[in-house]
């Protein structure tokens, strides 16, 4: 069931992501962005992750890409021509974009077993298995305390730093944008 | 300077007596001169007017040298020695296994050119004092003369093949200096220019002779090399050596094909003439093949080369004498065929007689050329007096100054004669002895009578343009204009003195090598036979019957005396018209005052060809066209075209920095998941 | 389970973010390409926290708390430019020319 549901709403994130990049308008295409975000929601459900998954939905969809809609509103570019490239881009386009799929497309080999396999090599471990031993872990962590209760932990703890250090992030953020934005009176 | 290698090695250990103090100072005598030179140098450069100070400097180092000079000869007198002494001054060249150390060579031969150069060299000093006294180049000529004996020096005691030619390019060098010394008229810088290129030419000869020195025997000085040659040389390499030798000697010593620099080189001061295109510049070649007369000996050919080409040059400049009418002119050619003499003499292979004439032509030329310089100086001076423009040299102009320079026209007559090769003169017993050697040879190889012939012929026209020039100088009608008369006076006593030296030893020189039935001991001979001993073991002289020597004798002097009177009474015997009136030259005169167009069919067979190759091809073609365009200018335009394509990388466009950025992380991406 | 297809449809996904950034003059389009490989990336970590455990939700939580404030920042940016040039073509954008 679980397999469908993440075919289904894969799918769907790639077909979107295609309209996405062909739109001819930015609100078009930022229409098709936040459909995309949406349908990844769902497929971070699938895999478990239901936290990030609500959060993406929240954060992404909910607030990002409103912000994108608002400063393209605020524009008001009206109705310009394409602004797709030309030929020669496509081309270009093509080309990188092969070979990027090249690359990727050798993940695609990554398959549990093999994963399995890597892991053990490379930690040394004997026994079937334990290369799925983070998630196993991870997934008691959610039983026993719930889905946020599973994440918050090491949030608080291993990765306290991290996290004071990207409050201090957004607050530059914020000075950034408010500076950067302001009309010089 | 400190001389840390005042090393004397005795080469010869049976001998019992090592050198003495002078052979010991023998540096002395180059190192006096040099002094001179800085000094002279410095005073041109800072003071040009002192006149006291380098009165007294230039021919006071010369006299210095001189007394070295004597000093060394007494002791190389009181006990011969059988090999030379080698005063080592400085190791100069040790690479692998060439060792050439700066050093000097004292043995009989260079003992007699060591008097040769600073005595005749002194005399010319002192001569020059009145000559170029009112020069304003005064210092600067006698640092050059100055410089000139160094190198001479250099050149007659180096004790290896490039230590001699360090002078001799240096005496090279001294005489460009001086024959262009007025220097602002360009036929003077012409005529240097020209001198140095001759010997240029001369001295590439030279350089291949040492190289193939180099390759046969290994060695490069004199002892070593003599000591080595006869096991390491074939006839054949010896042959080519030498003659790559004696085409540098042709060159110094101005012989056919390169001898056409020394006419020219009258355009210098007389007393520069007198020196180092009579008495030592000129005589180096001659010392050359005398001291590498073993080498000579070891390739009969050359020794044939050299007779022969003496021989015709002897004859050919003399020839050319006969109708040139610059007084200085006829003594250059003079000089050319006497050089011949020389050449003769060492080609057949009697060193010591071709030496003896070297010595008896320094006094006499030397007497010929300071008294020219005599009477051109009075000439000058009248001609300033009244401000006409003739031509101070032109014997065209003189006559009759016999009334007027007295002293000067007997002095003459003495180097007249004795150039003539009239006995007791020392030309005479000096020219006799080369000719007799000549005739000598010519028993084993006719061709020798040949040579002989031509040097006979030679001395007849010495006599007759001798006759010449005296006649048309000193003798008849004097063409001499009214108003310059009364300016004309003899020579000061600072120049007559030197002439009247030199005239007395043009008188005795010839005891020197008095042969015996002259009742002499043929005293040179002895004296170089140490040094000429091995070639002449090769090659003995040959005597002649005496009723045959005393009938050579008798022709040569006939013939001499015959040529005089025939030259005198010839020039006397027509009219002769000043210079400005006198029509040109027509038909065989012309061609032989114009010397036989030697010049111009040089110029056009090597001369422009070298022109045209220098300035159209190697200028245009290389320099300009491949050099500065292609390789330099094409340097610059190719970077510019690269620099251009670099810098449409910096757009500006986002796009294009996007399009890069994701080629790097593809490959980053590709790096990594190999 | 699902590792491997995640992955795969991770790395279509930010194929197409490539695509698109190198096909769009439109810089907020651009952007938005851009935010979807951003997408893409945690996908990817997503999925391995299966192998990786609860780092990799915590790493994916952070990489879009930085894409927040980046997009903020980087809007204002448009912004500004935008009200320099009247233009948001990139090809317009070339102040940089050097």
């Amino acid at each position: 069931m679980t397999e469908v549901v993440f075919y289904i709403f894969g799918g769907i994130a790639v077909l979107s992501a295609a309209m996405c990049v062909l739109q001819r308008t930015a609100v078009g295409a930022l229409i098709w962005l936040v459909q995309v975000m949406l349908s990844l929601g769902v497929v971070f459900v699938t895999l478990q992750g239901q936290f990030i998954g609500l959060i993406q939905i929240l954060v992404y969809a909910g607030a990002i890409m409103v912000l994108f809609l608002f400063i393209i509103m605020l524009l008001n570019l009206g109705r310009v021509g394409t602004d797709i490239r030309g030929p020669a881009g496509v081309a270009a386009m093509l080309v990188l974009a092969g070979l990027i799929a090249a690359e990727l497309g050798g993940l695609m080999a990554y398959s549990p077993a093999r994963i399995g396999r890597e892991v053990r090599a490379s930690a040394g471990v004997v026994e079937a298995g334990a290369a799925f031993a983070g998630g196993r872990a991870a997934q008691e962590a959610t039983a026993a305390r719930g889905v946020v209760g599973g994440v918050a932990p090491p949030l608080f703890d291993t990765y306290l730093v991290p996290f004071e250090i990207t409050s201090l992030l957004l607050l530059a953020a914020i000075v950034g944008t408010v500076v950067l934005a302001k009309r010089k009176v | 300077m400190t001389l840390p290698l005042l090393a004397v090695q005795v080469v010869d250990e049976a001998r019992a007596a090592g050198p003495g103090p002078a052979v010991r100072l023998a540096w002395l005598a180059i190192a006096l001169p040099l002094l001179g030179f800085i000094v002279n140098g410095w005073l041109a450069m800072v003071r040009p007017r002192a006149r006291v100070l380098v009165s007294l400097i230039g021919p006071g180092v010369l006299l210095a040298a001189f007394v070295v000079a004597v000093a060394i000869f007494l002791e190389l007198r009181a006990s011969p020695p059988e090999a030379p002494f080698i005063v080592s001054l400085w190791p100069w060249i040790h690479v692998g296994e060439l060792r050439i150390d700066l050093a000097l060579q004292i043995d009989q031969l260079a003992a007699v050119m060591l008097l040769v150069v600073t005595g005749v060299g002194s005399l010319i000093h002192l001569y020059s004092v009145g000559y170029m006294g009112e020069d304003p180049g005064y210092a600067r000529y006698f640092a050059y003369l100055n410089l000139f004996i160094v190198f001479m020096l250099v050149l007659v005691l180096g004790s290896s093949f490039p230590v001699l030619f360090i002078g001799w390019e240096g005496v090279g060098l001294c005489s460009y200096l001086l024959i262009g010394f007025w220097f602002n008229d360009k036929a003077n810088a012409d005529a240097g220019k020209k001198a140095f290129l001759a010997n240029r030419v001369g001295d590439f000869g030279f350089l291949i002779a040492m190289f193939l020195l180099w390759q046969t025997v290994g060695s490069l000085d004199f002892v070593t090399v003599f000591s080595r040659a006869p096991g390491a040389l074939t006839t054949g390499a010896a042959t080519w050596i030498t003659l790559f030798l004696l085409l540098g000697c042709t060159g110094k010593s101005a012989q056919i094909p390169l001898y056409v620099w020394l006419p020219d080189a009258m355009a210098g001061p007389t007393p520069v003439s007198a020196l180092i295109h009579a008495a030592t510049m000129v005589t180096a070649g001659v010392y050359l093949v005398a001291r590498t007369s073993l080498l000579f000996a070891m390739a009969p050919l050359s020794g044939e080369v050299t007779a022969g080409i003496g021989a015709l040059t002897a004859l050919f400049a003399a020839t050319i004498g006969l109708r040139q009418y610059d007084i200085k002119r006829v003594l250059a050619y003079s000089t050319i065929s006497q050089l011949g003499y020389m050449f003769l003499g060492v080609g057949v292979g009697a060193y010591s007689a071709g030496l003896f004439h070297l010595v008896t032509h320094a006094f006499f030329k030397a007497l010929l050329f300071l008294g020219s310089g005599s009477v051109i100086q009075a000439m000058h001076h009248a001609y300033h007096a009244t401000h006409s423009q003739e031509d101070a040299q032109d014997m065209r102009n003189m006559g009759g100054l016999k009334r007027w320079l007295p002293v000067t026209c007997g002095l003459m007559w003495i180097a007249t004669l004795a150039i003539a090769g009239v006995p007791p003169f020392a030309g005479f017993f000096s020219k006799d002895e080369i000719l007799a050697a000549a005739f000598a040879r010519g028993a084993e190889q006719p061709v020798y009578y040949l040579f002989y012939g031509l040097g006979l012929v030679a001395a007849f026209v010495t006599a007759v343009y001798m006759g010449r020039l005296m006649a048309m100088t000193f003798h008849g009608e004097s063409r001499v204009g009214e108003a310059e008369r009364p300016h004309l006076r003899d020579a000061p006593a600072i120049m007559t003195g030197p002439l009247l030296v030199l005239g007395l030893l043009t008188i005795v020189g010839g005891a020197i090598n008095l042969p015996e039935f002259a009742g002499g001991h043929e005293a040179l001979e002895h004296w170089l036979e140490p040094v000429t001993r091995a070639a002449t073991s090769l090659h003995p002289i040959v005597r002649l019957a005496g009723t045959t020597e005393k009938g050579l004798i008798g022709a040569a002097v006939a013939i001499g005396v015959l040529g005089l009177w025939v030259g005198f009474r010839a020039a006397l015997g027509r009219p002769i018209l000043p210079a400005r009136e006198a029509p040109p030259d027509t038909g065989l005169a012309r061609l032989v005052y114009r010397k036989y167009y030697v010049d111009e069919i040089y110029g056009a067979l090597i001369v422009r060809p070298l022109v045209w190759l220098s300035e159209k091809v190697l200028w245009r073609a290389v320099d300009q066209a491949l050099v500065d365009g292609v390789l330099v200018n094409g340097g610059v335009v190719g970077s510019r075209w690269l620099g251009r394509l670099g810098s449409r990388l910096q757009s500006g466009q986002l796009g294009l920095y996007v399009l890069l950025f994701l080629v790097g992380a593809i490959w980053v991406l590709h790096t990594i998941l190999r | 389970m699902l590792l491997g297809p995640a992955l795969g449809l991770s790395a279509i996904l930010f194929t197409i973010g490539v695509a698109g950034v190198l096909l769009r003059r439109n810089a907020i389009v651009l952007f938005m390409c851009v935010e979807l490989m951003l997408n893409a990336v945690n996908l990817a970590f997503v999925a391995l926290a299966q192998v990786y455990g609860v780092g990799a939700y915590l790493i994916a939580f952070f990489v879009m708390t930085v894409a927040a404030a980046e997009a903020a920042v980087g809007l204002a940016i448009i912004l500004a430019v935008f009200r320099h040039n009247q233009s948001i073509d990139l090809q317009n954008i070339n102040l940089l020319h050097g």
